[in-house]
């Protein structure tokens, strides 16, 4: 009895090990469910832990797998208790270009030359900071808050006009002895919008990856917000993004993310956006906005369809490109040009700056 | 509530109320039954979740009470209110009837007999039952945790009443079609299944069952055709509630069996995209009818 708990329980160590959130409470019901069950059936205990152990469907394949390394021949495979990836501190954006000769492409308002160090810095275009420099943006983009346009709720609170509140106005009269009182009223409550943030980590966009995701984890503090990075794959970040200190979540987020400085196929990723979760309801009626530079390997015509879907359920669809600040930029290349028919605002996302802006757009200030 | 053995009783009593389960539900259900855990249940719309909870009702012989969360639903929506317009009428009366003792009259007016339930008192008072928590993630996540308590606890205290608690707890399914991530903590108190859509032999045999009447022919070229449907990259798959339409429609049309001109002209009944239904049309249907047709 005691050696077969013994496997259980080794067997939720290495599925705790490949990253399955195996926590005390689940562990314990998955011994009760066991003892319920047959112990000595291999399908039994495979369903046992299934149910208990595993949160998610991202959880099953992994389950999957370490169960049949686990189970499988009979000895524990050594192999399934792989340890977890080592996280990587810090994603560091490499140079790609720091030569002095972008001197003429740095945006600004003619101004900035008399304004403070850190004014200078907000209008800056991060692709050229040197480290001291992208500490201080890391610090400006740490103040952000990022909160969807308002919208109506079903949910109501008291209000000085509005429809007459019962439970209020009854209680009050009750504590009156049922002499008639005042009427209270409330009116139905705002609440944000949702913010669904698909941020671009492909090659392209590598020089501004660290701070668009450094602002989209200040964005998805505290606020109604999701997070998805795009590259060659998409994956869902907010879990990752939810740690507070900005610096785990970086490492918690290079640890997720399989696909940095890859290609990217904007269209592709953005249909299995749309058919995964937008369409389930997390783009209905949120504002959704495109972190990139819209570099698009694949077949522009798709990303066109796609965006066009994208359109029909989003309150609105903002567009947050880096390289729209650059003198002699212009949206022809093929994926921003079928992208824009599709975008209510378009903007720069180059400098903490125009993130701000991006901030205003979203809250819903009148686009660019 | 009879007592449950094991997952093979469990899965002969659906069966017997038209809902087919494969092992793993099964063992789902079972396991809800035993530790009173609630069942949280994931996958495309159309594969079932919903049907489960039914289905468990009737095999159980118990009352559903089905909660459909959306946005904005707080606890006097799903939990309890007071019945206000009674309260008054109740206040009024005592003041005709000349009496004047306020702690005896406000006693009388937090009284059981004003309290309307809504689902979840009703599933704690109700027992057996069947709870069905409809599409938790549409709700926001301030029910959630509110939620999470009164999943832990079975039990519910209304200030003016006291705790109310479950002498048995109910049988709790959850839906969700993953619109957004549930919290962990909710999940972690559930038995997690994810729904896949059913294979072939197992998606025949629900059609057969719901449908009877349907010649056979016809149930066996639809599944085929739905399952084939599927492997193709659509916006919404046809779930299995969609096959039984489907079958439904074109027995309703009188056919015995389908050819792909008919199949095209019923694609309403399937697919609810113009996309689909226009990429549908592309396919070659006769050659999925021919393999099954032989």
């Amino acid at each position: 009895m005691l050696a077969a708990d013994a496997a259980l329980l080794g067997f939720a160590r290495a599925l705790r090990a490949a990253g399955v959130d195996a926590s005390t409470e689940r562990l314990h019901a998955f011994l009760s469910a066991v003892d319920l069950l047959r112990p000595e059936v291999r399908a039994d205990v495979y369903w046992a832990g299934r149910l208990t152990l595993c949160g998610g469907r991202d959880d099953l394949e992994r389950y999957e797998r370490v169960f049949a390394a686990y189970f499988g021949s009979g000895s524990p495979a050594t192999e399934a208790v792989r340890a977890t990836p080592q996280p990587r501190l810090r994603l560091v954006v490499r140079d790609a270009h720091t030569g002095g000769h972008h001197e003429g492409d740095r945006q600004g308002p003619p101004a900035a030359a008399l304004a403070s160090p850190a004014e200078v810095l907000r209008h800056r275009d991060v692709a050229e900071l040197d480290a001291v420099e992208r500490e201080q943006v890391r610090r400006l983009l740490a103040a952000f808050a990022l909160r969807g346009e308002a919208r109506r709720s079903a949910r109501r609170r008291p209000a000085r006009r509005g429809q007459v509140d019962p439970h209020r106005t009854v209680r009050e009269l009750l504590r009156r002895g049922g002499e008639p009182a005042r009427l209270l009223r409330h009116a139905r409550a705002e609440r944000p919008r949702r913010v669904v943030l698909l941020v671009d980590v492909s090659g392209s966009m590598a020089p501004y990856a660290d701070a668009l995701l450094r602002f989209a984890h200040a964005a998805a503090r505290g606020t109604h917000t999701e997070v998805f990075t795009i590259g060659t794959r998409l994956t869902h970040v907010t879990r990752e993004l939810s740690q507070r200190d900005p610096d785990l979540a970086m490492a918690a987020l290079a640890a997720a993310v399989p696909d940095w400085r890859g290609g990217t196929r904007l269209g592709e990723l953005l249909r299995e956006f749309l058919n995964r979760w937008g369409q389930r309801g997390l783009a209905r009626g949120a504002v959704v906005v495109l972190l990139s530079d819209g570099w698009e390997r694949g077949d522009p015509a798709l990303l066109a369809d796609q965006m066009r879907r994208l359109h029909r359920l989003a309150h609105r669809v903002i567009w947050a490109n880096p390289r729209k600040a650059r003198s002699g930029y212009a949206p022809v290349a093929g994926g921003m040009a079928a992208a824009l028919p599709s975008v209510d605002a378009f903007v720069e996302g180059h400098s903490v700056a125009a993130l701000e802006r991006l901030a205003a757009v979203v809250k819903g200030a009148d686009d660019a | 509530m009879t007592h449950i053995d094991g997952p093979e009783q469990v899965r002969a009593r659906l069966e017997e109320t038209g809902y087919l389960v494969d092992e793993g539900l099964a063992v789902a259900c079972f396991l809800a039954l035993r530790l009173h855990r609630p069942l949280f249940c994931e996958g495309d719309a159309g594969v079932g979740k919903t049907a489960l909870a039914s289905a468990l009702a009737e095999a159980l012989d118990a009352p559903l009470i089905r909660l459909q969360c959306h946005e904005g639903i707080d606890a006097s929506q799903a939990l309890y209110d007071w019945d206000f317009p009674r309260q008054l009428l109740h206040l009024r009366a005592a003041e005709a009837a000349g009496i004047t003792d306020a702690d005896r009259l406000e006693g009388e007016l937090y009284d059981r007999r004003f309290l309307i339930a809504r689902p979840l008192l009703r599933a704690l008072e109700t027992h057996p039952s069947v709870l069905l928590v409809d599409e938790i993630d549409r709700a926001d996540d301030e029910f959630e945790a509110f939620l999470l308590e009164l999943l832990s606890e079975f039990s519910v205290t209304i200030p003016e009443l006291g705790t109310l608690r479950a002498e048995q707890p109910p049988v709790v399914v959850l839906t969700s079609n993953r619109t957004r991530e549930v919290h962990d903590a909710l999940k972690r108190r559930c038995l997690y299944h994810w729904f896949d859509h059913p294979g072939f032999a197992r998606e025949l045999a629900i059609v057969r069952r719901r449908l009877p009447g349907v010649s056979a022919r016809l149930a066996e070229q639809v599944t085929a055709l739905v399952q084939a449907l599927r492997g193709e990259d659509l916006l919404k798959p046809p779930g299995v509630a969609e096959t039984i339409d489907w079958a439904q429609a074109l027995d309703a049309l009188g056919a015995t069996e389908v050819d792909a001109e008919l199949a095209v002209a019923t694609l309403g009944s399937v697919l609810k995209y113009r996309e689909d239904a226009e990429r549908a049309r592309g396919l070659d249907l006769a050659a999925v009818l021919a393999v099954r047709g032989a």
